[in-house]
């Protein structure tokens, strides 16, 4: 086992310790341990990432055993992208959530250590290398997240964690039933398994269809904008960022991996399915009342345009998705993060209330800004670097039709976005008093700015993410 | 000799100079009205003494050249060739100019910090368009100055600045799709190529030669949206409801002349009119740019406000700079160019007085201008002269481009073209004449709304820009023969693209 290898167990036991850690400690302590728990683990995404750069990906085998017989994790480029922006999104997330569950008080406990659940999880699912240890992982992520939103007071954050957990549990079953046949028919649960003729095609939609709905992908999404909007803020944030994209890079890895040549027509229903779930998350997030259901439907959308991968299947498209993943993630978070802070000072997130908020709360109203720029797409931001990728991909494969949606794409998206820009800083209503509560610290205001800065700046320097995703996935089109 | 490093900095040095401005603006806030004077004007003065450094040593043969490789084979290319600085100059002056008269005439008004911050990004990303040195640079600044005006349109926040400002975004990002969809296409063609005198694209017409005419299409239409093209100009009158300055500046500068940039770009740096011609697309661009010169006129005559008549004007006039472009040779070439410069400086005076009228008097419409020459001699004096400009009366500025581009139009055989010059003319005439009557001729009518006061130093700096700005229309009028005039400049462009 190489150095490096063994720092994939960091990933996954620094956090699961500081979840037990966080319940065991008394109060006073416990603020060390998850400040030490939730900055650490990252720290290790430093010398894997170099590693990956080297490598490609770094393996560990239990016992001895490699794949396909044993079993084993290994981080590749995808699961690094995917890596970093839960790690950024988890430290910017840090201020909000001392400041909403005070690890102090007693019965903070639960919340710190369910996050770190989360985190084990997630990080988990996106080292898995069989489609077991995915399945634990996806498990473990979903009852976390469903504990998680349910630490909101309110009786709707109840209703849609029940929600969810009852939808993924649906998807869960539909998955490891997918996995039980593949099973059957190889003997062996490895996600790569060079050399199979053709993967059983009921094994193969089972597991997509119930990775979509942990996904949240149009039209088995209808989890996904309650629980993201009734969360507490900075549960949200994490969740926007990695928790749908870990089951998705999972539905990537068996479409591409596992299945490794997928029947075409498949692929083309599925980038219809992209399609429709990008127009409709678009139109639904236009509709929307609240500040925090409009960012939510925004993810169906942003989901549905990263299922375009699918059609087009070349190494320049997994590059533009995979860093689409990245620019996405970062800005989801950062609007979430930003959208905590509002409703702490307005006490709803209503978009009749925002008028004038530019003036009470500039630096929210900034990020707001600058994140619905990476949304948008418009050059130059990370969202526009993967956005000319999937184009270009799309021109040289001559996939006309997905060319013309991904251009479209970036007009629906502003279509919400400005609708919130303007709503929220040229309002004629924008003179009216609120009632204000104390605002947050500004640490919670700058970290989210950071994020969505973040997302804007690495458009500018995209070379060493693409770079690192430079080698695609099995079955790729170079 | 300037040094290689100098001339790989200076180009970004000039966009910055207005980010570095805003952001200095929007972090001191609201209060610091001082500083924030001093910041902006230091800024414009401070871009003006660059470009005219830059605009100098390119005279003198220096290349101005800054490579930045945003993905694998997509590169910000800024360069400073003499279509730059003709582009840069104008917005540096006219950016100083505006500058002084928005100080004074949002005097009182809130939000001043939101809007000097986005007017000076906004100015940076038209310096980024002039710099450009291939299409995305372009493109990216292109979409820049979408998002950066668009604040500047919905500043009052009043309903119809909203409907104003949605009825912008709707066309202008819709035009940047376009252009995207184009860009990219182009890019799978021809790679990352540099704009080149003579354009690029003509090895390729042999193969693509229906590609290539489908993306000029698009290309042309994702431009003239905000050129004003019609029917691609409905935003246009819309966006009058933003402040004075803004109309100002995104009317002589900004805005519609990136539009006017973009297509002048395109047909002679990325295609190069013979390859247009070929492709059977000269025709259709002088049919299109001579049509929005007639039916603009004809819709300006039919505006009974005095801005939105301004804004049909507008439409009018930036398609004489199209429609020298795309009759090419010399003459043409370069009464189209200059029309870049000449109906920025007529046109922005123009608004100034609009704006002064509208501030001080309450006058909006035409039929309260009756008598206002008496009111105020030199605020009518300066709309009078660029009035008579836009006429094309000599020796105006108006007048050498109409000149040039008719005589260009005689040169190329094209004697239709002479036949919209002069409908125009006349149609100038009958829209612009009767304000002049009014101001002058007709016996004061009463206020709708009583004067406001302002101080004497906010009123002396309204009056001064818009008095400089006529000033200028005359003397580059009168000194068009000398080596430093735009005109010169612009045939000196013109000879490396139609020699």
């Amino acid at each position: 086992m190489t150095p490096a290898a063994q720092l994939l167990i960091g990933l996954v036991f620094v956090p699961l310790s500081t979840a037990l850690v966080a319940v065991l400690l008394p109060p006073r302590r416990r603020r060390w341990a998850v400040v030490l728990g939730g900055l650490a683990w990252p720290c290790l995404l430093v010398p894997l990432s170099m590693a990956v750069a080297r490598e490609q990906s770094v393996v560990m085998v239990f016992g001895g055993w490699a794949p396909p017989l044993g079993i084993g994790w290994r981080l590749d480029a995808l699961g690094l992208v995917v890596l970093w922006v839960h790690a950024l999104a988890g430290i910017a997330a840090l201020p909000s959530a001392w400041r909403r569950f005070d690890p102090d008080l007693p019965e903070s406990g639960p919340f710190w250590s369910l996050w770190m659940i989360l985190a084990t999880g997630v990080n988990l699912a996106l080292l898995a290398a069989d489609l077991f240890n995915l399945y634990v992982a996806l498990e473990l992520t979903t009852l976390a997240a469903v504990a998680l939103i349910a630490t909101d007071d309110g009786i709707a954050a109840l209703a849609a964690a029940m929600r969810y957990l009852l939808l993924a549990v649906l998807g869960s079953l539909m998955y490891v039933l997918g996995v039980g046949l593949v099973y059957a028919q190889t003997g062996s649960l490895a996600m790569h398994q060079p050399g199979i003729e053709a993967l059983n095609n009921v094994a193969l939609v089972l597991m997509l269809t119930g990775l979509m709905v942990k996904a949240a992908i149009f039209p088995l999404h209808v989890w996904l904008p309650h629980a993201y909007s009734n969360a507490p803020g900075p549960v949200a944030a994490i969740m926007a960022a990695v928790v749908g994209k870990a089951a998705l890079v999972a539905f990537w890895r068996i479409w591409f991996e596992t299945a490794e040549a997928p029947p075409a027509q498949l692929a083309d229903f599925l980038g219809l399915i992209g399609a429709a779930a990008l127009v409709y998350g678009a139109i639904a997030a236009y509709l929307q009342p609240r500040l925090k259901m409009v960012i939510a439907y925004s993810s169906i959308s942003h989901f549905g345009f990263l299922l375009l991968l699918l059609p087009l299947a070349s190494q320049q498209a997994f590059q533009g998705a995979g860093f689409h993943l990245l620019a996405h993630g970062l800005a989801k978070a950062a609007m979430f993060l930003a959208a905590a802070n509002i409703v702490v000072v307005l006490g709803s997130d209503s978009i009749r209330h925002l008028p004038g908020l530019d003036k009470r709360m500039p630096l929210e109203a900034f990020t707001l800004a600058l994140a619905g720029v990476t949304l948008i797409g418009l050059p130059p931001s990370g969202g526009f670097t993967g956005k000319w990728m999937l184009l270009s991909a799309a021109w040289e494969t001559g996939g006309w039709f997905w060319l013309v949606l991904i251009v479209l794409s970036g007009l629906m998206s502003a279509a919400y976005v400005f609708r919130i820009l303007a709503l929220t800083c040229f309002h004629p209503a924008r003179r009216a008093v609120h009632h204000l509560h104390p605002r947050p610290p500004k640490i919670t205001s700058l970290a989210a700015l950071t994020l969505a800065l973040l997302a804007v700046v690495i458009g500018l320097y995209p070379h060493p993410v693409l770079d690192l995703l430079g080698a695609g996935m099995p079955g790729m089109v170079r | 000799m300037i040094s290689p490093w100098t001339t790989q900095i200076l180009p970004p040095a000039v966009v910055l100079v207005s980010t570095l401005a805003a952001i200095v603006i929007f972090v001191a806030g609201e209060a610091r009205q001082r500083l924030r004077i001093w910041v902006n004007l230091t800024a414009a003065l401070l871009k003006l003494l660059l470009v005219v450094w830059i605009g100098l040593e390119v005279l003198a043969g220096t290349t101005f050249m800054f490579r930045f490789e945003l993905l694998p084979g997509l590169e910000l290319i800024l360069h400073a060739d003499a279509l730059s600085i003709l582009f840069a100059s104008l917005s540096a002056v006219l950016w100083l100019v505006t500058t002084v008269y928005a100080i004074a005439y949002l005097e009182h008004s809130p939000n001043r910090a939101r809007f000097f911050g986005f007017f000076s990004l906004c100015v940076s990303a038209t310096m980024g368009i002039a710099m450009a040195g291939n299409l995305l640079t372009l493109f990216l600044f292109y979409e820049l100055l979408t998002l950066t005006t668009w604040p500047l349109v919905v500043h009052n926040g009043t309903p119809e600045a909203l409907a104003a400002g949605r009825s912008y975004l709707r066309y202008t990002l819709t035009g940047g799709v376009v252009l995207l969809t184009a860009l990219v296409w182009l890019y799978g063609l021809a790679g990352n190529a540099v704009f080149t005198p003579g354009g690029f694209l003509a090895p390729l017409a042999a193969e693509h030669g229906g590609a290539l005419t489908l993306i000029f299409v698009m290309l042309v239409a994702g431009f003239g949206v905000k050129a004003g093209l019609i029917p691609l100009h409905g935003w246009l009158p819309k966006a009058m409801v933003a402040p004075a300055p803004v109309s100002a500046l995104l009317h002589a500068v900004a805005v519609v002349k990136a539009g006017a940039f973009g297509i002048i770009r395109t047909v002679e740096d990325v295609y190069g009119l013979e390859l247009v011609a070929e492709l059977g697309m000269r025709l259709p661009l002088i049919t299109v740019a001579s049509w929005t010169i007639v039916i603009g006129s004809l819709l300006a005559l039919r505006e009974h406000h005095l801005k939105r008549r301004l804004a049909y004007s507008t439409v009018s006039q930036v398609s004489y700079i199209v429609l020298g472009i795309a009759v090419g040779g010399l003459l043409a070439t370069s009464g189209g160019m200059v029309h870049l410069v000449h109906q920025g400086l007529m046109k922005i005076t123009l608004f100034f007085c609009a704006g002064i009228f509208g501030l001080l008097l309450g006058v909006k419409r035409i039929d309260q201008l009756d008598g206002l020459g008496r009111r105020m001699p030199w605020v009518s004096g300066a709309f009078t002269v660029a009035a008579l400009g836009m006429i094309g009366l000599p020796p105006l500025v108006g007048f050498i481009s109409k000149w040039y581009l008719a005589s260009g139009a005689l040169a190329a055989g094209m004697p239709l073209v002479l036949a919209v010059l002069i409908t125009s003319a006349l149609l100038n005439a009958a829209y612009f004449l009767p304000l002049v009557r009014r101001l002058w001729l007709n016996p004061p009518g009463t206020l709708v709304e009583a004067p406001i006061e302002i101080g004497r130093l906010p009123r002396l700096a309204l009056m001064s820009s818009a008095v400089a700005t006529a000033a200028l229309v005359v003397v580059l009028g009168v000194l068009a023969a000398h080596p430093l005039s735009p005109l010169n400049w612009v045939v000196k462009i013109a000879q490396g693209y139609a020699p």
